[in-house]
């Protein structure tokens, strides 16, 4: 039976993170020696905790699918990462990031979480930029900033579009240093498949090292998730194709509880899917939103081309609904405001799926030179997908799975309801509540890995006596025995159909039914048709190859059955959640003018489900209190 | 769109391989090479076939996972473009296809298109860093960096590490690669107190793992899919020498135009 305790620390909420840090437990140098800690996971979030954890003295096993630990799916951030520097002297505080932060996740989230976030942003930045990263700079050497959207301050740092890669090198050359010290060893190229647990404890993991085929046991005294967002659940998203939600998933079936599943991001500005064999959707960075502005004819169905549609038939909705943050309202606002005048038929491009994203005003005012310097990379991108020029003609955006706020529940030390099971970065579901603001997401991983983890993960080590168990013991064989049988069973499949398909299938019921907006009914159907599809894939999936080779269909078809699985809970939380919430909308709870309706009486909760074996999940409500903001009608207005 | 593909086949580093023709009907010309090759292994594997193995992740040409090269020519006939990013538009219909993976020593084969790329991760991990503690470093805004000076960093640290220069050359050299990476960091202050060891350890690290030496050839640079400048070769060569005439201590003052001994 799981029992939720967030040990968030009492007192004022400026020095909790302090005082905390001086009550937990160290442990001494000598004996982190004799300690051995696993991380999974080499994007943002993995690469920071485990350079910094063999820094500190201890021995770190670190493992990533990929080929090297620089692949992870957060080199592909673009557009920036948010900080507290208030450099350019606009109003920024901790106090103001802690704020926005809260109130873009629609109040759905921790106080003291999102408080100690901000505090530690403004130290990321130094880490990173002692590491080499090679942020922006103004003319005088300074960092430079820019804004993103759901603020109105600038306190984003970026490098080009590749924010997301240069943090990561910059972690990864961290890792690097630390591999040739000997304090980490890096297992790339080996999947998790299970998790190990002793006593309630995380003790071990299950892996496969998917060169060879073979199947091994690790174990350590602690177990740390980095494994990244399932918005691979939806099949089209902006995520890496590699992206999963297996280890989480895994993990869930051993204890772990898995919060607020249904709080998916979809980000308003991505190249509209175009065919039925696209493997993903390409985000085109939010910071285009700085400078580009969002409309559609006035009149549904016009189908003259832009330049042809004079300024008095354009609707620029967002500006028109949101005068005050105009084009740079939050993602979940921003995708909504896009949805409804598409399905108003004023859609543009195939299917009415798009809406215009125009540079022509910024063009005229500030010169292509200036556009091409801040965007180009973009604009390059865009063509070649589309084979379009939107130097010339408007951008055509539409909104895209992207990000997963849910995750498995931890308490403040980051430690989830098993205890020696750490989690961090977008896997966990703390900070971003009910809906994540740009920028943030980098923010949080490097939080979690460079600057938090570190300190709380000694205070479980110091004050639990687990030695590492054998290889061979009872649980870690058990576990064993799961991922064999798990194999074994996926290629038995009699072969009609492909694994992408059944992926396809269901991303589409996810798309529908628990998107963009969410409705009783809807819900109810997926509920109905998900099992079938999972019958049907463990009857008909081809799986081609054996298991003791290099076999990538292997890899995605386990993949693919995780979220056969995990799209049930996905679709239970968003149906129990009788409210609009952040990137949760559900269209029985809105305003006349399609504005959501948040119901804090009821729904000031986080939910932390318990995985039920044959049976219906078990929920778990962490109340949310606030004392030091007042939840509020969101409004951008 | 019709197409026919040659592609490499190998079951593992032992194998021999062989080309083996495949037809890719039915494409469309908004699907990326790789989506291409997608459809292609969804008609394999109902026809009961092993589909045919490459790497991707991404498909955004930026994680450095796809490794193809096309009729000759690593990432394909664009510049500075990654294989994921290439759209079958390009092509002219019926066009016929080779697709292989990247050849070089130091790259052993694991299975038909995917290569052992880990000696550029060796490489790294003998320097390509700074060695920093996480926590107590000062104020990012302390140490002040010219426009100019983080723009060249940036340029030579948008390398994806995919290993396309290697393959475009023909000694197989890691030197854009390297290049790349010594480059970021000597034009930055924080790069500064580690430049001489670290040039010489990556060299080091280079020959070690089997990479050609550079003969000034430039195919680096024209397969290179970040566009990676060659000047960053001379550089590194600067750097290079340095370490060898050992000075000691830190070295000071990186010189202001790293291109100047181009213009
Ligand atoms: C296109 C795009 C642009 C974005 N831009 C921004 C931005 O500008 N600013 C921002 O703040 N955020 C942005 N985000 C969000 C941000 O990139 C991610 O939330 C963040 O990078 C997640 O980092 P992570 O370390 O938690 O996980 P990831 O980077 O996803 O890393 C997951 C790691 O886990 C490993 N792994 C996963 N499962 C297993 C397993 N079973 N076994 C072994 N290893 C496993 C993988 O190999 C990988 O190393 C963007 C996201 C996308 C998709
Ligand atoms: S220098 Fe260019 S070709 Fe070589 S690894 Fe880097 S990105 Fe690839
Ligand atoms: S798949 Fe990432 S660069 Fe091509």
């Amino acid at each position: 039976m799981i029992r939720l305790d967030s040990k968030v620390p009492s007192g004022p909420l400026e020095t909790k993170w302090d005082r905390h840090r001086f009550t937990e437990k160290l442990v001494s140098p000598n004996n982190k020696q004799a300690i051995k800690v696993i991380v999974v996971g080499t994007g943002l979030a993995g690469a920071s905790a485990a350079s910094t954890l063999g820094q500190l003295g201890y021995h770190v096993d670190c493992f990533c699918f990929h080929d090297s630990p620089r692949r992870a799916h957060s080199i592909a951030a673009q557009g920036g990462i948010n900080a507290a520097k208030n450099y350019q002297d606009d109003g920024d505080s901790i106090a103001r990031l802690f704020y926005d932060t809260i109130k873009g996740g629609d109040f759905r989230s921790r106080e003291a979480n999102v408080y100690r976030l901000a505090q530690v942003s403004t130290q990321i930045i130094d880490q990173c930029v002692a590491l080499g990263v090679p942020f922006a700079r103004e003319y005088g050497g300074q960092l430079a900033n820019r804004s993103f959207g759901g603020v109105q301050v600038s306190r984003t740092f970026y490098c080009r579009g590749q924010t997301g890669q240069q943090l990561l090198l910059g972690a990864y050359s961290a890792l690097c240093w630390q591999i040739e010290r000997g304090q980490v060893v890096m297992h790339p190229r080996t999947e998790m498949l299970d998790l190990i647990v002793v006593d309630g404890h995380a003790q071990g993991i299950v892996v496969r090292d998917l060169i060879s085929g073979r199947l091994s046991v690790h174990v350590a005294q602690a177990v740390i998730l980095a494994t990244g967002g399932y918005s691979n659940i939806f099949y089209l998203s902006t995520n890496a194709t590699g992206c999963n939600v297996t280890a989480t998933y895994r993990a869930w079936r051993q204890g772990a509880a898995f919060a607020n599943p249904c709080f998916t991001q979809i980000h308003p500005t991505a190249i509209p899917p175009s065919e039925e064999h696209q493997a993903k959707l390409t985000l085109m960075s939010e910071s285009l939103r700085n400078d580009g502005r969002i409309w559609v004819p006035k009149r549904a169905g016009d189908a003259r081309a832009p330049e042809d549609i004079p300024e008095s038939e354009r609707d620029y909705f967002l500006e028109r609904r949101y005068p005050r943050f105009g084009n740079l309202v939050p993602r979940d606002v921003a995708s909504r405001a896009v949805k409804v005048v598409c399905d108003e038929g004023c859609g543009v491009g195939p299917g009415g799926h798009g809406v215009y994203l125009d540079f022509a005003e910024v063009i005229e005012r500030e010169g292509l030179g200036l556009v091409r310097e801040r965007y180009g990379n973009l604009f390059e991108m865009y063509q070649r997908i589309t084979g379009e020029d939107a130097y010339k003609a408007p951008m055509r955006i539409y909104p895209a799975p992207h990000y997963t706020m849910g995750g498995l529940w931890v308490d403040y030390n980051l430690m989830s309801t098993v205890p020696g099971l750490f989690v961090v970065g977008e896997a966990n579901f703390a900070d971003h509540g009910a809906n994540r603001l740009g920028a943030s997401s980098l923010m949080q991983g490097l939080a979690d890995g460079y600057f938090i983890l570190p300190y709380t993960i000694g205070h479980y080590l110091a004050t639990t006596k687990n030695e590492p168990i054998a290889p061979d013991h009872p649980d870690a064989r058990a576990a064993m025995d799961r991922v064999v049988a798990r194999t074994t069973k996926l290629l038995e499949g009699n072969g009609k159909r492909t694994a992408a398909s059944f992926h396809r299938a269901l991303g589409h019921i996810m798309w529908n039914a628990c998107g963009m907006a969410r409705h009783r009914s809807g819900l109810h159907h997926a509920l109905q048709t998900i099992p079938p599809l999972r019958h049907d894939f463990w009857c008909q999936v081809a799986v081609p190859g054996s298991g003791e080779t290099f076999n990538q269909q292997l890899e995605y078809a386990g993949r693919v059955a995780d979220f056969l699985d995990f799209a049930e809970l996905l679709c239970h939380d968003a149906l129990h959640r009788e409210e609009s919430c952040g990137a949760h909308f559900r269209e029985e709870h809105q305003t006349a003018d399609g504005e959501p309706i948040r119901d804090d009486e009821r729904f000031a909760f986080v939910a932390a489900w318990e995985y039920q074996p044959n049976g219906t999940p078990i929920l778990h409500k962490e109340p949310l209190s606030f004392e030091f903001v007042q939840p509020a009608m969101r409004s951008y207005q | 769109m019709h197409f026919t593909l040659n592609v490499w086949r190998q079951r593992g580093p032992d194998d021999k391989g062989a080309f083996m023709t495949y037809p890719a009907a039915d494409i469309s010309p908004a699907m990326s090479f790789l989506e291409m090759l997608d459809v292609v292994n969804q008609r394999l594997i109902l026809n009961g076939e092993e589909p045919i193995a490459f790497e991707s992740d991404c498909r955004e040409g930026i994680c450095g996972a796809c490794s193809l090269v096309i009729n000759g020519i690593p990432h394909g006939p664009d510049r500075g473009v990654a294989t994921c990013q290439l759209y079958m538009r390009r092509f002219a219909d019926e066009t016929v296809l080779t697709i292989e993976p990247w050849r070089a020593k130091a790259f052993p084969v694991i299975r038909d298109l995917i290569v052992d790329r880990r000696a550029l991760d060796r490489i790294m991990q003998a320097g390509g860093y700074i060695s920093s503690n996480t926590g107590g470093a000062v104020d990012g805004n302390t140490v002040l960096i010219g426009k100019d000076r983080a723009e060249t960093a940036m340029d030579a640290a948008s390398c994806i590490g995919c290993g396309a220069c290697v393959a475009g050359c023909r000694n197989a050299s890691a030197m854009l690669f390297v290049a790349a990476k010594v480059s970021h960091l000597a034009h930055l202050p924080q790069g500064e107190p580690e430049r001489v060891r670290r040039a010489d350890a990556m060299m080091k690290a280079m020959d070690r793992e089997g990479f050609g030496s550079c003969g000034n050839q430039y195919e680096c640079e024209a397969v290179c899919p970040k566009s990676i400048s060659v000047h960053f070769i001379a550089t590194f060569n600067r750097e290079f020498l340095r370490s060898t005439i050992a000075e000691p201590g830190p070295l000071t003052g990186a010189p202001a135009d790293p291109h100047a001994e181009f213009r």
